[in-house]
């Protein structure tokens, strides 16, 4: 039976049609046509008055800066771990403690961080007084400083993850460890080896991933508001600050610099396209001269530390958020608290409750929706013998490029304009938008490497399409496609904008009151409260272990999967 | 016309190159072998005849079952069985779940088991029921795989190099087996193999195809 | 249509009281019953929830009222409400009964018409408020005029810790003294935050000669002179700020963290009883008091006011009378529950009420009643928005 592509194109607005429409939201308030307050554009106002807001300049270096920075360095230590250690039992063990970070919460990471490093954070608390002489903590800007370099640290621990996981993906499909051996064999050192030989594949296979760690990181607004500078803060987060600003006039400003951090954001990627040419160019020029590069301990060494540092410090963040979530008094310099209280999770608990249920709510509609769409989308595209194309991947890709500041701000003016906003519905669906493209890349690969001599036989023997689909495709595919739930699940759950833009405050979920927790600083609160979310985050994946190991106990032809 | 499957100046196209051209008849019950070097698009003539044809392949001529045409029917409609050198059970079900997906939905409920644990006796392996079928052996899940293909009652049926995963043992076994429950049923048998043995075997006429050029 | 709205509204006080009529006591009491109130209240702090809570409990069990506690994150989303339901022309039911409120949300929803009323001075228990304290009368210089009704106050003062910072600090200029001696030991919330602008006005009101200049609106003619003090004073501290006035404290309780994880030993708090409440939670450290400027400190009441198209204005005044009870005064004193200041007077309590304020132990960092001293007037609320933009233009932007 042939699908009408109701669902493909569903599929595609959904992905398409809130970033578009927000876009466009976005642009009309920007030029002053905003009638819930009375405005009637077009003018340039709002444009003007963003030009006069003192504080542009260093917003706009700051989200330019930091977001190149976290990007490169980000890129650079996943390339440096797998150049120097892919395939070692040391990078496997790494990898183990490495992919569960993938699911924490962003806000959640930045949290254990910040109480990591800040002045009077565990690191100094450990090493006080005994080797620094501190008393009490010392007076530097570690956190918030100007730079952003508190915040680049935020991101780095984040993405070097995310990007890992992605490249192994990739590496499977471009026989990496042939490619190595023979480089290998010529000579050339373990990590010129790769470079030489497995980067460049690998490279145009994770482009876009890396491009949306840029776009991410240019606009993040979690990691922004915890670990980030104030005086002025990155664009993003000064977005969000006149966003929800009882003023309504003050959104055609916030509309405004949406539109400029889409330009930004759309300059850095051009910027970027011009830096791949260029290292592209020297890369060729280096390899033709054939140095082996064969000492490259230092190298190696410099990956695995750094490897090392992030899952370090994401754990050590989470450990003393959770310490700091049951302790009773606990003061500067000691490195554990007096005494242990349940006391914060008393006090948050019940009033944690109301803030789960919706976050799960959220989460299961949005990952429910998006994975009808997604098996819907892959079996018309299976029964009329379509492949995604490159074209295709940039359309799954393009919500999470265009950054998130600049479509939902639209989004939520629109919404406003229809008198819908804040609805737990209007959630979901700019949830979904983030969920889609994750589950059909987690999708992807087991829906179409499934043995297709199955349906083929099962056909033969007079089932039909839609029988094949329920009774032998989805069952056999359950490990994957439950997989895929709590990857959709885990990103609808650190979702902190569109939940914020969009439930315009109204709708209150784990990341949101975490993130806005911060601004109180009660680490006992935001300990609870991030331990919570990574809690939520984390469960659906030990479900998608465990249930398929239950289901199919007995059957161990499903066991490998 | 006579019974049995025909392929009538079939000829097989590739992006616009004719890869292979037949014209033949396999009579009810009767085994026709089909031997040629790989690529030349054996199992891509099956897959024409079972309507699975992958995208960028076509065919000209007509393919003709019990003097049906089965083309522009849907693989479910057109009651050819076929079996594969991979037994292909389904690792989510048990071997009688296995066998009762075979079944037609029209056999009722209450006759189905009976029919199953008949089906299991017929190939030696009462009491298999509720086996994980990964914990068969080779020469037992290719008796499910027959078995499982039987009970879904084809018109016809074909062989995709069935028998070369097997030991040499199991494999003349096998053989047996196919060929007896195949005549039995008077069905007419395709069979594509490599093995010169297969085509002895098999005790039908045996068609040699040309490599392409 | 609007000039006969206000000119009906200017009428109401001679054609006597609102509709329900809160001087007919048992007919509003038997309306309210069974009424569900919507109330708008700030929801940044779990003490302060669960004593909303806690009032709805005792509302459901003695008046069968419903009282739903709507969270927000800022008081401006529930005016913005009102007014966009008012332009709706949705002028009746409308979505809120009850407004926690002060300053200047107050002045502008009264100024739109937006509020039911007068009705506060008719309320029982108002013969208990301490109509003394032009506070309760005067919300940031604006007539309250019986539209809203008082339930807590807050007056300014600063948490010291006590093993950096032993004695008290008389005035902004000690302070500045101090601050000179131990750089990197005081800083403020960040304006345009409320407490951080507070700080702002404190720092106006005791470095100027005459603070009756700042009750009436701000005036361009004097702006620059009046506030010349407070930026020369500025400018001489942010160099000796935590961080250098490089990085702020978001809110007031992120000074909390600080002062606990000793990076600071002086903060500015709007609740007098926030310190002993944040020591018996492990939140500060126990040798944390309080103490208050010589000349005084500013200081305001938090009201409930109840909007013109509520749809349960008998229960919203019985909410706000309850709120006013001796026993839901005494309760919110209690730094165990919230520590905020009662609004009564304490003369004009029956004797055993005041007997249980008398024993109500404040904490150990809470000023008595008289140690609080005078309460200083709050300056007009235009001042508040003009200090606060030229503070982001000067200090809130990185130069």
């Amino acid at each position: 039976m042939r699908l009408p592509p109701a669902l493909p194109a569903l599929t595609i607005l959904a992905l398409l049609g809130p970033v578009l429409a927000g876009l466009w939201g976005t642009l009309s308030a920007a030029l002053g046509h905003l009638p819930a307050a009375g405005l009637n554009g077009p003018s340039l106002i709002a444009f003007q008055a963003l030009w006069e807001w003192p504080g542009l300049a260093s917003s706009v270096r700051l989200s330019l800066g930091t977001g190149v920075l976290a990007t490169v360095i980000s890129l650079v230590v996943t390339m440096l771990l797998l150049a120097g250690w892919s395939g070692t039992r040391a990078f496997r063990a790494l990898l183990g403690v490495l992919s569960p970070l993938l699911s924490v919460p962003h806000a959640a990471a930045a949290f254990g961080l910040l109480f990591l490093i800040q002045p009077s954070g565990w690191i100094a608390r450990l090493l006080s007084p005994w080797l620094t002489g501190w008393q009490r903590p010392p007076d530097l800007l570690l956190v918030q400083d100007p730079m952003g370099v508190a915040m680049v640290l935020g991101l780095v621990v984040k993405e070097v993850p995310f990007l890992l996981l992605i490249s192994l993906a990739a590496l499977g499909q471009i026989d990496a460890s042939r490619r190595l051996q023979v480089a290998q064999a010529l000579g050339y050192g373990r990590v010129t080896a790769w470079i030489y030989s497995v980067f460049p594949a690998l490279y145009a296979r994770i482009r876009l991933p890396v491009l949306v760690v840029l776009a991410y990181s240019m606009s993040v607004v979690d990691v922004a508001v915890i670990l980030g500078p104030n005086t002025p803060p990155s664009l993003s987060v000064q977005i969000v600050r006149w966003m929800g600003d009882p003023d309504l006039t003050l959104r055609t400003v916030a509309s405004a610099a949406a539109m400029l951090q889409f330009g930004l954001v759309a300059l850095a990627i051009a910027l970027w396209f011009g830096a791949e040419v260029l290292l592209a160019q020297t890369g060729l020029r280096c390899a033709y001269r054939g140095r082996r590069g064969s000492h490259d301990r230092m190298v190696r060494a410099v990956g695995f530390v750094s490897g090392g540092v992030i899952v370090g410090a994401v754990l050590l963040g989470l450990i003393g958020l959770s310490l700091w979530s049951v302790a009773a008094r606990w003061s500067f310099p000691d490195v554990l608290p007096d005494g242990l209280s349940l006391r914060s999770w008393q006090r948050n608990g019940t009033a944690m409750l109301p803030s789960l249920a919706t976050t799960f709510t959220i989460a299961l509609a949005a990952t429910a929706a998006g994975l009808l769409l997604t098996l819907g989308c892959l079996e018309t595209e299976q029964r009329r013998q379509l492949t995604l194309t490159q074209k295709g991947l940039w359309l799954l890709y393009l919500p999470l490029l265009v950054p998130q500041t600049a479509f939902l701000p639209g989004m939520q003016t629109l919404l406003l304009n229809l008198d819908v906003d804040r609805s737990l519905g209007a959630v979901v669906l700019a949830h979904l938008v983030f969920v889609l493209p994750y589950l059909r890349l987690a999708l992807e690969g087991p829906y179409r490497t499934w043995d297709l001599r199955q349906a083929a036989v099962a056909a033969t023997m007079g089932a039909s399409d839609n029988r094949i689909f329920l009774t032998l495709r989805l069952p056999m595919l359950l490990a994957p496609i439950l997989t895929a739930c709590a990857v959709g699940m885990a990103v609808s759950v650190g979702q902190y904008l569109p939940t914020l833009l969009v439930g315009g405050g109204r709708v209150q979920t784990l990341t949101t009151e975490a993130v806005a927790l911060a601004a109180g600083g009660d680490r006992r609160a935001i300990g609870a409260y991030a331990l919570a979310q990574t809690a939520a985050a984390l469960l659906p994946f030990a479900l998608a272990l465990a249930v398929p190991m239950l289901v199919w106990r007995n059957r161990e032809g499903l066991h490998h999967a | 016309m006579p019974d049995g499957l025909r392929l009538d100046n079939l000829t097989l196209w590739r992006d616009g190159t004719a890869l292979l051209s037949l014209d033949l008849l396999v009579r009810p019950g009767e085994v026709t072998s089909l031997m040629g070097p790989s690529g030349v698009g054996k199992s891509t003539l099956l897959a024409a005849i079972t309507g699975q044809l992958p995208p960028g392949f076509s065919t000209k001529g007509d393919i003709r079952l019990n003097d049906r045409s089965l083309l522009g029917l849907p693989p479910q409609a057109r009651r050819v069985g076929i079996l594969f050198q991979d037994h292909l059970l389904f690792p989510h079900l048990s071997v009688g779940g296995n066998l009762a997906f075979g079944l037609a939905p029209t056999i009722p409920r209450r006759d189905r088991r009976a029919k199953i644990e008949a089906a299991l006796d017929a190939i030696g392996l009462t009491g298999f029921h509720d086996r994980d079928p990964e914990t068969l052996s080779g020469g037992q899940k290719a008796r499910v795989a027959l078995m499982r293909m039987l009970l879904s009652a084809p018109s016809a049926l074909l062989l995709d190099e069935p028998f070369s995963r097997l030991d040499t043992d199991l494999r003349d076994q096998m053989r047996r087996l196919v060929f007896s429950h195949a005549a039995e049923r008077r069905l007419p048998t395709l069979l594509v193999t490599h093995d010169a043995a297969d085509a002895e075997a098999a005790g039908g006429p045996v068609i040699h195809l040309p490599a392409t050029q | 249509m609007k000039r006969l709205l206000s000119l009906a509204l200017a009428l109401a006080p001679l054609t006597g009281w609102a509709n329900p009529d809160p001087s007919n006591w048992g007919a509003v009491l038997q309306e309210a019953e069974g009424q569900t109130v919507y109330w708008h209240a700030w929801g940044g702090s779990t003490a302060t929830n669960d004593f909303i809570a806690w009032v709805g409990a005792r509302l459901e069990e003695d008046h069968d009222i419903t009282l739903n506690h709507v969270k927000l994150e800022n008081t401006a989303d529930a005016v913005t409400r009102v007014l966009t339901e008012k332009s709706a022309g949705q002028d009746e039911d409308g979505a809120v009964d009850l407004i926690w409120i002060n300053g200047a949300n107050f002045a502008s929803m009264k100024d739109a018409d937006l509020l039911f009323g007068p009705f506060a001075e008719a309320l029982p228990n108002w013969q208990y408020a301490n109509t003394e304290n032009s506070t309760l009368t005067h919300d940031f210089t604006v007539p309250t005029e019986g539209y809203e009704s008082p339930w807590a106050m807050a007056q300014v003062v600063f948490m010291h810790d006590t093993k950096d910072l032993p004695e008290r600090l008389g005035s902004m200029d000690a302070l500045l003294d101090w601050a000179r001696e131990h750089p990197g030991r005081f800083t403020y919330p960040q304006p345009p935050d409320f407490l951080g602008t507070t700080f702002l006005k404190q720092a106006l009101v005791d470095l100027s000669d005459d603070p009756e200049v700042l009750a009436p609106p701000v005036n361009e003619d004097n702006y620059v002179e009046v506030t010349a003090p407070l930026w020369a004073f500025l400018e001489e501290l942010t160099p000796l700020l935590w961080r250098e006035g490089r990085a702020y404290p978001p809110t007031g309780p992120r000074q909390l963290q600080l002062m606990n994880d000793d990076e600071i030993d002086l903060a500015i708090s709007f609740s007098p009883g926030e310190a002993s409440t944040a020591i018996a939670n492990y939140q500060l450290p126990e040798s944390v008091r309080t103490f208050v400027l010589d000349k005084g400190t500013i200081g305001n009441a938090s009201f409930v006011a109840i909007p013109y198209n509520s749809g349960s204005k008998a229960a919203s005044m019985v909410v706000a009378n309850f709120l006013m009870s001796p026993e839901a005064q005494l309760r919110a004193q209690d730094p165990e529950v919230l520590g905020y200041g009662t609004v009564l007077d304490m003369n004009a309590l029956p004797v055993h009420d005041r007997a249980a304020f008398r024993t109500l132990d404040l904490g150990v960092a809470t000023l008595s009643p008289e140690e609080l001293g005078a309460v200083q007037p709050e300056p007009h609320p235009s001042w508040m928005t003009r200090i606060a933009e030229d503070w982001v233009a000067r200090y809130g932007v990185g130069n």
